[in-house]
Formats: C-alpha cells, sequence, structure tokens
C-alpha cells in the first residue's frame, strides 16, 4: 500500500499505513515522551498498552488527547505535539504518577537509570501539588535470590508483564487488584520464588523504575575482599566484557576485557580468572555428552534420548523443571560454567594450590539474574559464594576511585584465565552450539576443522535452525533464544521431534546473554544488543586458540585432574541432576 | 385440557421475588386448587412489571385489576373474594397520592399513563421461561422476515430505523452491525452485553428476567446480519435468575429449532452460549468485555482497532446492549418508519429509565425519546418524596452529571443531555432533593469510579482517587481554594487522557456540579458550612433560648458532651461532641438545632 501524508506541529510526513504517530514523529526528528511504550525491534518485544498516558497529543477532529505510541495515523492527519493543551495534560499525568511514587530517588537502585526522574527532569517538575498528601498505594516487598520487586515503585506500565508472558512464556506476572491498588504481581501475589519465575531479569532490564531490581550484593564482595583470610577468585562471564565499557560512557559494543581484568585486580581479588575457562570446559562435556548419544543413536540404541539440549542457562534450566517436568531427561547434565567454574576452582585449582575449600571465595561477574539464584541452588554447595552483575561490578569499580577507561590492558591469571574463542562466544544467541560443533566435529570426523565459522549458526532471529555436515552425519541443529522461542521447539520435541534435530542451543534472554538480566540498561535500544553481539565474535576471530579442546590448560586438567570428559570424576564434580519443580 | 377464563399475572422479577412473590404463586395455586378452579384460573410469574416501589405486584386478567404490595398472607382474601366472588379487594389496589382514590387498572395509573412499553414489551406480560407465550407474542416472526431479506436489507432496516446503542455512547446500531458486516472474517461474533453495571439501573436484568427470548432473537437477526454464527452473552454472575431464564430461553430455543443449524429452514445457523462477568463496573465498555471474556483481566485496550475489526479473539464482533437487541425484533415487527415516529430527531424511539432516589415512584420506566424531565418526575415518578423540593437528577450513572430545575422541560435524548453537562448512560435516573449535598454526591461517585477503575491507566487509576480524595477533604471540612482548582483542573485532564469511557466520563459528576452547584462547594470551603445539612463533619449542634435545663439531652449524649446546671441553659462542648443527634432527637422543647 502507498504511504499516506499525516501533518506534525505543521511539518508533512509520509509513513505507511499501519505507522503509529510515535513513528511518524520520529522519522521528523519530533521526540514525543513515552514512559510505558517499548519497542525491542528484533526481540518482538512490542508494549503497546497505551496506558500511561505521557504520550498524548492532539488530534484533530478528535474530542480528547490520543496517545501516540498506540494510535494508527490515518491519511490528513493532522497533530499536535506540543500545544499548551498537550503539554499540561502530560503534565498532570506525571504529576499524578509522581504523588503515587516514593522520592527516595537519592537511595534507589534505578537511580540514574530511570526513566520516570528523566521525565521529572525534562518536564522541570519542582513540585507535585496534585495529591501532595494523598494516598500511597504500598505492597509487602519481596525479594527473591535474584530479584527484588518493590512494587511502591511500579507505575503499572506493564513492561515486565509484556516480556514475562508475551516473549518470555513464563506467565510469573500480571495485573492484579484493581484501580488504585493495581499492581503487577504473580498469581495470588505470591513471592516470586514461589511463582513459574525463572529470574531471567528480563523484567529488571524492562522496568522503567526501580520496581523491579536485582538483588545486590557488591558489599558482601567488598567484605570478602577486606577480609584478609579470605582468598577470593574471580571468575568473569563471556558477555561482561562486550558490555562493561557502557556504564564508563564507552560506545556500546566496545570490547573491555583487558580493563576489566585490571580493575578487577586492582580491586584486590587474588585471583582473576575468566568464566571462558569454565566455558571450554563446557565443552568437553556436552561436546562428549552430544558425541556419546550420537553415537549410540547411529548404534540404534533405543534408550537414547535426542536431541541433547544445552544447559548452561540458569533460567532456561528454570523453565524447563517447572513447565516441562516430563523431559528432564533430555537437556545435557553438564553444569553451566559459573557452576562449573566454582567447582573447578574449589577442588582441582584448590587442591593444586593447596587452599583449603572454607578459605577461598568464588565471586561470579554474570550479565545474568538468574546466576544469582542458581548459585544458590542447595544442590551446588556454594561453589560460588557470590554472584553479582555486569551493572554491580561498574558501581564497585567507581566506588574504588578506579579510572576504568584509562585502565591498561592486562591478562587473565593462569591456569583458569586461559580460554578459547568457542567459549567466547558463549555469550551470544547460537555461540555455545556453535563452540561445540567446532569441537564434536572434529572428536566424531578425526580430522581438523579448517573452517571454524559457522554462519549459519549465527544471527538474531528467534528460533533457527540449520544442518552441518560432520563427516557423513547431517547434524540438524536448533537455535532458541528468548523462552517463548524455546517453548515453542520445546513443544516440537514433545510431539516427537518432526524437524529430527541432533541438538538444540537454547538461551532465555533475547540475544543470549548480551542481553541479559545483569547487563547496563539498554533503555529500549536493541541496536546496543547487535554491537554486543559484534563485538563478541570480533573477540572469537581475534582469538589464536578457537576450538575448546586446543586450550591448554584445558589438556593439563584432564590430564591431570579429570582423565577424560564425562569420567566418573568429571560426572561427580561437573555435571548435575533437574528435579521437576511445581510451581504457580 | 384447560380453558383458563382468568389469568393471575405475579411479578416474578428480582425485587419482588425478594418480597415473595414466589409464595404468593405458591399460595395462589394452593387456594385456587382448593376452589377447583386449576383449570379456570391460571397463575403465571412474568417478568417485571416496573412498578417496583410497589411491589409485589399481582395482576389479574381480564379485568386488568391491579394490586399492589401484596403479602403471602392477602392471597387467601383475594381468592376468595376477587377469584370466586369477583369483588375487588380495594385495599390491595394502588391509591392515587393526590386524589387518595383507588385506582383499579393500571391503564388510569399515572405511573404507566405516560409511558411506551417498546423494549419492556413482555415484561410482565408473559411467562418468560414458556416460549409459546413469547412465540404468542408474534415471538420470532422478526427471525423469520430478517431470514427472507437479504443481510444488507436487515441492516438497512436497523440503519432506517435510527436505533441508537442504549448501554451509553448511543452509536448507531445499523452503521455497528454494517461494519462488522463488512468485515470478511472465517469467524465473526454477536455479543450481547449485560454486564449492566451502572449503580440504580436494572433495565437489562429487567429484561432478561422478563422477556429474554427478545434477546435471543435479536441476537440471532444480528448474527445473520453480519455473517456471525456464535452469539455471546456477558451478563454478571451475580444476576441469577436472569441467568436461569435466559438458558430456559437459550435450551427452548434450540428446542425449537430457532437456535442451532438451519434456523426456519434456512441454512442459517446460530447459537449462543453465556459467559459470566465478576460484576466489574469497566467490563461494560466493549473491549474489557471482550477481554473478560478471553478470559483475560478485564481492561479496556486502545480504540481503533475497534471489535467490529478484531474482538473476540481478534474476529470481527459486534458487541449491543440488551436493550438495544430487545428493540430489533419491534422493528422489524412494526417496521422501522414506526420506530423512527417515536422520539426526537436524532434519538429515536424509547427509553427505559430506572426511576430512583427521592421520588415516590420507584421503579423502572419506558417513556419515547423526547418526553421531558418534569414528566417523568412529576407525571410517572409521583413527584418528590415527602413534598420536599426538587433539587437534582442525576442521569447516566457515575458517567453522568446532575441536570437542574432548569433543565425540566428539556426533551430527553441523546445528545441534549450531553449539551447539558449529563449524558444517557444505561438510564440510571436518581433523584435528588434538597437534602442531598452536591459535593457528597459528587464524591459518592468518584468513590464508585475510583473502585471499579481497572487500574490501567494513569489518569483513572491515580486521578479518580485524587478526586475522591479532594471530595472528601472539602466535605469534611477541610478544603482549600486550591483544591476547588485543582478538582477542576484534574477533572479536565482526566476526560480529556483517560483511556476508556470509564476513565473519560469519571470526572463527569464533578464537573457538573462544580458546574451547577459552585456555591455549595464554595460554602464548603470558604465558610467550612454545608448548606444541604448533610455532611456531618460540618454540622453543629447548638442549644437555643428554649432550653429549660432539664438535662434530658445530657443524661442521653453518649460522650458526655453537654453540660449546665439543672433549670439553666446546657451548652455542648464541639470538640467532644459526635454529631450523633441523639440530644436532638430528646429534646421535648425543640431547643436543640443543627446547623
Amino acid at each position: 500500500m502507498s504511504e499516506i501524508k499525516i501533518t506534525i506541529d505543521g511539518t508533512d510526513v509520509m509513513v505507511a499505513p499501519g505507522a503509529t504517530i510515535l513513528d511518524a514523529a520520529k522519522k521528523i526528528g519530533v521526540h514525543i515522551p513515552t514512559l510505558c511504550h517499548l519497542d525491542l525491534h528484533d526481540t518482538k518485544m512490542v508494549n503497546q498498552g497505551a496506558s500511561c498516558r505521557i504520550c498524548v497529543v492532539e488530534v484533530e477532529g478528535r474530542r480528547n488527547l490520543a496517545p501516540a505510541c498506540a494510535t494508527p495515523v490515518t491519511d490528513g492527519m493532522i497533530v499536535n505535539t506540543r500545544s499548551i493543551k498537550v503539554l499540561h495534560a502530560r503534565k498532570v499525568v506525571l504529576e499524578l504518577l509522581l504523588s503515587d511514587h516514593p522520592k527516595d530517588c537519592l537511595v534507589c537502585e534505578k537511580s540514574g537509570n530511570c526513566e520516570l526522574q528523566d521525565l521529572a527532569i525534562t518536564f522541570g517538575i519542582r513540585d507535585i501539588k496534585i495529591g501532595k498528601d494523598g494516598a500511597q498505594s504500598t505492597y509487602r516487598k519481596d525479594v527473591s535470590e535474584a530479584i527484588v520487586r518493590d512494587m511502591d515503585k511500579c507505575i503499572m506500565c506493564r513492561r515486565c508483564e509484556t516480556m514475562c508472558n508475551k516473549v518470555q512464556a513464563v506467565g510469573a506476572l500480571s495485573g492484579v487488584n484493581r484501580g488504585f491498588n493495581a499492581v503487577v504481581a504473580p498469581a495470588f501475589e505470591v513471592d516470586l520464588i514461589d511463582s513459574v519465575c525463572t529470574h531471567c531479569g528480563q523484567c529488571v532490564a524492562v522496568c522503567p523504575t526501580g520496581a523491579l531490581c536485582e538483588k545486590e550484593h557488591i558489599w558482601s564482595v567488598v567484605d570478602a575482599l577486606a577480609d584478609k583470610d579470605k582468598i577470593v577468585v574471580v571468575q568473569t562471564a563471556p558477555a561482561v566484557r562486550a558490555a562493561l565499557g557502557e556504564e564508563f560512557g564507552m560506545e556500546p559494543g566496545t570490547l573491555v576485557t583487558g580493563k576489566m581484568t585490571a580493575a578487577l585486580r586492582r580491586l584486590g581479588f587474588n585471583y582473576v580468572f575468566d568464566t571462558d575457562f569454565a566455558a571450554d570446559a563446557t565443552i568437553m562435556e556436552e561436546g562428549a555428552e552430544l558425541v556419546d548419544r550420537l553415537t549410540r543413536f547411529q548404534n540404534g540404541d533405543p534408550t537414547v534420548k535426542l536431541p541433547i539440549l544445552t544447559s548452561c542457562c540458569p533460567a532456561w534450566v528454570n523453565f524447563f523443571e517447572s513447565q516441562f517436568p516430563d523431559l528432564l531427561d533430555v537437556p545435557s547434565t553438564a553444569k553451566s560454567p559459573q557452576q562449573m567454574f566454582g567447582a573447578i576452582a574449589k577442588s582441582y585449582f584448590a587442591e593444586k594450590m593447596n587452599i583449603p575449600r572454607e578459605k577461598m571465595v568464588v565471586v561470579s561477574v554474570m550479565p545474568c539474574l538468574a546466576k544469582k539464584y542458581e548459585a544458590s541452588r542447595p544442590e551446588f554447595n556454594r561453589d560460588v559464594d557470590i554472584s553479582i552483575s555486569t551493572r554491580e561490578l561498574a558501581h564497585l569499580i567507581k566506588q574504588a576511585n578506579i579510572d576504568f577507561v584509562n585502565l591498561p590492558d592486562e591478562d587473565f591469571d593462569n591456569p583458569l584465565g586461559e580460554s578459547t574463542g568457542a567459549s567466547v562466544i558463549f555469550g551470544t544467541t547460537g555461540g555455545v552450539i556453535e563452540a561445540a560443533v567446532r569441537t564434536a566435529y572434529e572428536v566424531i570426523t578425526g580430522e581438523t576443522l579448517e573452517k571454524v565459522d559457522f554462519e549459519e549458526l549465527r544471527g538474531f532471529e528467534g528460533i533457527r535452525n540449520a544442518t552441518v555436515k560432520v563427516g557423513n552425519l547431517d547434524l540438524n541443529i536448533g537455535i532458541a533464544h528468548g523462552l517463548s522461542n524455546a517453548k515453542a521447539l520445546l513443544e516440537e520435541i514433545r510431539n516427537g521431534n518432526p524437524k529430527n534435530f541432533h541438538a538444540i542451543e537454547i538461551m532465555a534472554c533475547p540475544g543470549g546473554c548480551i542481553g541479559g538480566g545483569g547487563q547496563p540498561y539498554h533503555h529500549g535500544n536493541s541496536e546496543i544488543l547487535k554491537k554486543r553481539q559484534t563485538a563478541i565474535y570480533n573477540e572469537d576471530k581475534n582469538k589464536v586458540l578457537r576450538k575448546s579442546h586446543e586450550n591448554p590448560f584445558i589438556k593439563e586438567m584432564y590430564k591431570d585432574y579429570f582423565e577424560k570428559p564425562m569420567s566418573h570424576k568429571a560426572h561427580k564434580l561437573l555435571h548435575t541432576s533437574y528435579e521437576a519443580k511445581e510451581k504457580m | 385440557m384447560s380453558k383458563y377464563n382468568m389469568h393471575i399475572l405475579v411479578c416474578g422479577g428480582t425485587g419482588c421475588l425478594s418480597s415473595q412473590s414466589n409464595l404468593i404463586v405458591e399460595n395462589l395455586e394452593r387456594y385456587i386448587k382448593e376452589a377447583n378452579m386449576e383449570n379456570q384460573v391460571q397463575v403465571l410469574k412474568t417478568g417485571c412489571f416496573g412498578f417496583c416501589e410497589k411491589g409485589p405486584i399481582v395482576k389479574i386478567l381480564p379485568d386488568n385489576t391491579f394490586y399492589v404490595q401484596v403479602k403471602p398472607e392477602d392471597v387467601e382474601e383475594l381468592v376468595k373474594e376477587h377469584v370466586i366472588k369477583g369483588r375487588r379487594v380495594d385495599r390491595l389496589l394502588y391509591q392515587d397520592p393526590t386524589t387518595s382514590e383507588h385506582v383499579e387498572d393500571s391503564k388510569h395509573m399515572d405511573f404507566y399513563k405516560k409511558q411506551q412499553r417498546v423494549a419492556l414489551r413482555n415484561c410482565g406480560f408473559i411467562d418468560p421461561d414458556n416460549i409459546e407465550e413469547y412465540i404468542a407474542r408474534d415471538g420470532y416472526a422478526a427471525l423469520g422476515m430478517a431470514l427472507s431479506m437479504s443481510t444488507q436489507e436487515v441492516i438497512d432496516e436497523v440503519k432506517k430505523s435510527g436505533l441508537r446503542g442504549r448501554g451509553g455512547g448511543g452509536f448507531p446500531t445499523g452503521l455497528k452491525w454494517e461494519f462488522a458486516s463488512k468485515n470478511a472474517a472465517d469467524q465473526k461474533y454477536v455479543v450481547c452485553n449485560a454486564d449492566e453495571g451502572d449503580p440504580g439501573a436494572f433495565m437489562d436484568r429487567s429484561i432478561l428476567e422478563g422477556d429474554p427470548h427478545s434477546i435471543v432473537e435479536a441476537m440471532a437477526i444480528c448474527g445473520y446480519a453480519i455473517g456471525a454464527t456464535k452469539g455471546l452473552v456477558y451478563i454478571r454472575a451475580e444476576y441469577p435468575l436472569a441467568v436461569n431464564r435466559l438458558q430456559t430461553a437459550i435450551r427452548s430455543a434450540r428446542e425449537y429449532g430457532l437456535l442451532g443449524k438451519n434456523i426456519l429452514g434456512t441454512d442459517f445457523e446460530f447459537d449462543i452460549e453465556i459467559k459470566f462477568g465478576a460484576g466489574a463496573f469497566v467490563c461494560g465498555e466493549e473491549t474489557a468485555l471482550i477481554h473478560s471474556m478471553e478470559g483475560m483481566r478485564g481492561e479496556p485496550t486502545t480504540k481503533p482497532p475497534f471489535p467490529a475489526a478484531s474482538g473476540y479473539w481478534g474476529k470481527p464482533t459486534n458487541v449491543n446492549n440488551v436493550e438495544t437487541l430487545a428493540n430489533i425484533p419491534v422493528i422489524f415487527l412494526k417496521g422501522a418508519d414506526w420506530f423512527a415516529s417515536i422520539g426526537t430527531e436524532k434519538s429515536k424511539g424509547t427509553k427505559v429509565f430506572a426511576l430512583a432516589g427521592k421520588i415516590n415512584n420507584v421503579g423502572l420506566i419506558e417513556v419515547p425519546m423526547g418526553t421531558t424531565l418534569r414528566e417523568v418526575i412529576y407525571d410517572i415518578g409521583g413527584g418528590i418524596k415527602d413534598g420536599k423540593k426538587f433539587k437534582a437528577v442525576q442521569t447516566g450513572g457515575p458517567s453522568g452529571g446532575c441536570l437542574t430545575e432548569e433543565d425540566l422541560d428539556t426533551p430527553i435524548d441523546f445528545d441534549n443531555l450531553i449539551a447539558k453537562g449529563s449524558m444517557m448512560g444505561s438510564g440510571g435516573m436518581i433523584v435528588m432533593d434538597e437534602d442531598d449535598c452536591m459535593p457528597a454526591v459528587a464524591k459518592f461517585y468518584l468513590e464508585f469510579t475510583e473502585e471499579e477503575s481497572c487500574g490501567k491507566c494513569t489518569p483513572c487509576r491515580i486521578g479518580t482517587k485524587r478526586l475522591s480524595e479532594i471530595l472528601s477533604k472539602i466535605v469534611s471540612g477541610k478544603g482549600t481554594e486550591e483544591d476547588l482548582e485543582i478538582l477542576k483542573e484534574l477533572s479536565q485532564v482526566i476526560r480529556d487522557t483517560a483511556l476508556c469511557g470509564l476513565g473519560q466520563t469519571a470526572p463527569n459528576p464533578v464537573l457538573s456540579t462544580l458546574n451547577k452547584f459552585e456555591d455549595e462547594y464554595i460554602a464548603h470551603v470558604r465558610e467550612k458550612r454545608c448548606p444541604a445539612g448533610q455532611c456531618s463533619a460540618l454540622l453543629q449542634y447548638k442549644i437555643t433560648d428554649k432550653c429549660i435545663g432539664c438535662t434530658a439531652c445530657a443524661r442521653v449524649c453518649p460522650v458526655n458532651a453537654i453540660t449546665g446546671a439543672v433549670k439553666a441553659k446546657h451548652t455542648i462542648d464541639q470538640e467532644k461532641c459526635i454529631k450523633c443527634g441523639a440530644c436532638m432527637e430528646k429534646c421535648k422543647f425543640k431547643a436543640i438545632v443543627k446547623e
């Protein structure tokens, strides 16, 4: 259909039918303020409830004001986005929101990242005249291992609800109660921990205010570092280095691996290690499991379960434990890299260095909130003592007067700091499976893989599939990121795996770990995720070693300690089991 | 085979049922059986007669005797005297309040004289549980007529009638049908909105209780017109009797081949399902209603898309309210021209109103559009209770506004009411007298909308709360002039920015009372005085010089606020006084006044 013409603030603009007034205004550089609206184009996250009413505009011929975010354009429409009526209405609406919002901005976790605060600044609100002494809607605070819900700060934008239901298909959050007491909460307002919440943290990532925040552990890290009796070991996940720089004003997509290492060393960590090392170990284990299942399958073993599903993502593990309890034997039993690292640090490394377990504190820096929950799972016996997010690390660095941007690049410590390109790409959707294929190829065929870049496995589509030639086997691979996509793939498997997948990679967060709930806030700019993804692939490309099994320290560890992947010891330390969880 | 020569109609509406009309029916049947007259006298439980003030109603045909406020124990006399001996029981007849004469026949009662019952045509005439009685009154003939017409002809007939939506919006029904008919889809839906939530309004319930088949028939006609095979009635679960009668009606219609496949020998297929609501006011808004039916939270969404394009499960859906649908069969039976001949230029047909408040004849009435408020209140409603002075009437419920003395001669129709700052709404009409305090009235309505707001959009969720808080301040004497300014400003912004009709109209009671009774607001704020003497926080009980010092008041005061020597004038400690009024009641000398 041909474009239609509308007039915004006296300027004509041609837009496609179906576009909203907000889209049209953007085209001519008119930035209508929004609050509830959120459109993360690539991840199909669109929150268009039109509920906050901040974006109202005047449309000629219309009795009342129209929400720009949800009003489709019509031919010849005449819009005024800054009339006195509009500005006044927006100010009153904002005052109403502020009248039912705590004024503890100084100590709010989202301060500086709060979109409501931004609006109050933009509008120059100095006094809240309406509802000055009015009632406040207050709710019980809900603190899980990963997420803090302080619903007194909820503005009912419903982004979290859209994220949780539409993008993640988790269904933990929805609107409850009515009127002034309406709020987003789990069913029957139970705590998150008793709900089907996977702790993926995507709700936190999109919450415009301090209503949804992470459970912070910065001070526990400081305490551990200050304790002379402790040996504090830190591990950093692959996606952290591709985003941490943003917290220091660096361009999204800037790799800060060297600066991050330097900063961690200056913070006083005794050993600055890399989760990537454990990711290489994960490939050794998960890859071996894949090869084992494939071989048994080809030999006609009827008990073998295919496809094998990756198990690196803790939110994904939480998801299938509560929503697909009948498929618990499908995912790989390999622990996530975070937990593998914890187990290796407190066994292999501790023994090697003669450090008593009780003296060692393992801190992980993760792009993820579910990792906080994962670290607390009883079966992991606090192998990882403290898990902090990318954002928390940034706060820690700032607190410690470290001039991050001007730090020199430094290397990780050995042995648990060495990694290959295969482990770096764990941070993005498609990366884990690509890393696994690089190793599985060589194990199965006995040949050297020349072309290590599997472009067919990369990209941003929610569900992707590809067939990779491994010797005489056509390896069918599925990839999903975002839990609704994962759910779709899992339902396929439940229905008999019609596409005959051999292996499936799943990451709970849109984009994979680069878009994790613990990463610097993207504020609706989905381009940032793509830039982080590019950075990750660049890091892989720049590595000399790009296959996990080529990591010399991994080889040494297996030689000295585990013997071989899936050995008895490896099973004990590097694998886990799943249990069905009935949640609301 | 029985050949009845007398029919006794007993109101079986919710109001009369709660005054034991069921027992009246039982007793009638028993005494008639005792008299061996069960083959000559038929006892029928009908729908609502509308004159709820005087219920339970018992009407006897063929002589049209209209008995009011009948009690189960009156039945024996009624049967012995009226049924057996043919002598009217005068004491149970309606007594004209002005002449004090007994009126035998409803046709001669002022309450009915000016009414024209179209939507309520069968209520109080037929047994709603008996499809044959509906058919005997030309029921389902309209469906037959419609099925012999083209779908466009059906839509044109409705358009020509000028029928507008009776649920509140007043949107032309035929046009709505046309939109839904033009949107092609593999499945479309007809939805009957029976989520009557306007406090005080009960016409939809009465129609469903008294004439459920008219709704079944109308929905089928609409289904044919727009190309839908499925109908849904969204009804609140707290209307059990209406639900029950509707279920019976749907079942009978299926048995008679009037629902299901090949209706009346055509290839038209249509069936109806009932969906229950939990009684949320906002679920009367069509998008919220649809979401509620889908099992989602009852919340409105922005229009467009309109339900006609994307409604129930994303399919084209036509939503009409009960009263609107009740008019449909008559339009076909008597013709669109006949229908259009009733009413005003832009509002055709009749409108049912639920008369309530400080009025003599509380009940359900139906009048042609264009009838004046004066006729409704004074002729039909019998004027203000206890001879008090008329002050205002709230139309449109919590979404409407108040009309005053100067509006009494305004012909009631959609557009006139809006022009007067109120609205038709679903037809609630609450009459207020000189004792009603207008800021308190506004507060009452805002408390309602505040509670019924779904909480989705900011202006309604927080704005109505703030309005209601300010009104509470004002009626408790703590309001300031700035509060009045905020009231006006906030009301206007809520009206301009709220997402759905509930929010957009929520400030109407504030704006209209402010507009017409600003002096009352000012008295509350500036002088801390309630001119109507209603706001207890602003009242003071005072002892005048008439006091002889009998001490009765001091003894009755529960908080010992009254002191004074015997045989000397007493005084009330205003700090202690809780304004219970016990002293004033006790004083034999009228020495205590409230001001």
